[in-house]
């Protein structure tokens, strides 16, 4: 139940809450692309069997599909966190560490070449979605 | 890594880009319109549903996952989701010149950081190519 008005959360409930919309935002993100990765270039599956094919190869994966349901999860969390905490404080908060923590993920879990000019993107796109809320 | 992309598959980034954010100012024009939707009036969906701006802004973010997903199978996380963080600049100029409203300082500094964002994996490598033999993703 989202009550606006009733910001009531104390330090450690807000963080905790928005950690949780973090995270579970980084979760569906890694689970879809290394669901993505698996499956293969979508160009190509759609030259070969056609959209139909595509869709089919996309929905058939279960990493894909707890990508999605993660994301759900994630939506749902910030519905709850912003019945109980400031907006402005936990919509810029909450994409900020997701932003950095996919680069954290991607790094670990996907194996992904996260170089010096990739750091730099998500570090200036945390401060830039933070200033965005000002 | 792999450290070009054709032209195709940079306009697949510019729909990333573009559909989300022009899917959330097109549903929330298009909710305004419809009216405010609480749980005693649920019936007030189904008329959305019916609003031609609600129908567009649906398409628009339909059409955002699908561009998305396919530029994940061909390129790293940490190389699309900037483009998505684009979107937020999209909303901010189109709520500067479409909607009139005021954009601060602090916002404007924050479109030029994310700018600079994209920019910097944009002229980068799109993909990490894994050794077979080490498992995994590829």
């Amino acid at each position: 139940m989202i009550v606006a008005n009733n910001i009531h959360a104390g330090p450690i409930e807000t963080w905790a809450a928005i950690i949780t919309v973090a995270a579970t935002a980084v979760a569906g993100d890694v689970l879809t692309a290394g669901a993505m990765r698996k499956i293969g270039d979508l160009d190509v599956i759609r030259a070969k069997e056609g959209l139909g094919g595509a869709i089919r190869a996309v929905l058939s994966s279960t990493m894909f599909l707890l990508g999605v349901l993660s994301m759900a999860v994630s939506f749902f969390s910030l519905l709850f966190t912003v019945s109980n905490v400031a907006v402005s404080l936990a919509a810029p908060a909450s994409a900020s560490l997701t932003s950095l923590g996919n680069a954290f993920a991607a790094k670990i879990f996907l194996k992904e070449n996260v170089d010096r000019r990739r750091w730099l993107a998500a570090l200036f796109v945390c401060a830039g979605v933070f200033l965005l809320t000002k | 890594m792999k450290h070009t992309l054709s032209l195709q598959r940079y306009l697949i980034l510019l729909a990333v880009m573009l559909t989300a954010s022009v899917g959330d100012i097109l549903l929330g024009y298009g909710m305004k319109q419809v009216g405010p939707v609480s749980v005693a009036h649920l019936g007030l969906l189904l008329k959305a549903m019916s609003n031609p701006w609600v129908i567009t802004g649906i398409l628009c973010l339909l059409g955002f996952f699908a561009s998305y997903l396919t530029a994940l199978s061909w390129a790293d996380l940490t190389f699309v989701l900037p483009s998505t963080a684009f979107g937020y600049v999209v909303v901010a100029l189109l709520s500067k010149f479409w909607l009139h409203e005021t954009i601060s300082l602090a916002r404007w500094a924050g479109i030029l950081l994310i700018v600079c964002g994209v920019g910097f994996v944009a002229n980068g490598p799109s993909l990490t190519e894994h050794n077979p033999e080490m498992g995994g993703e590829q």
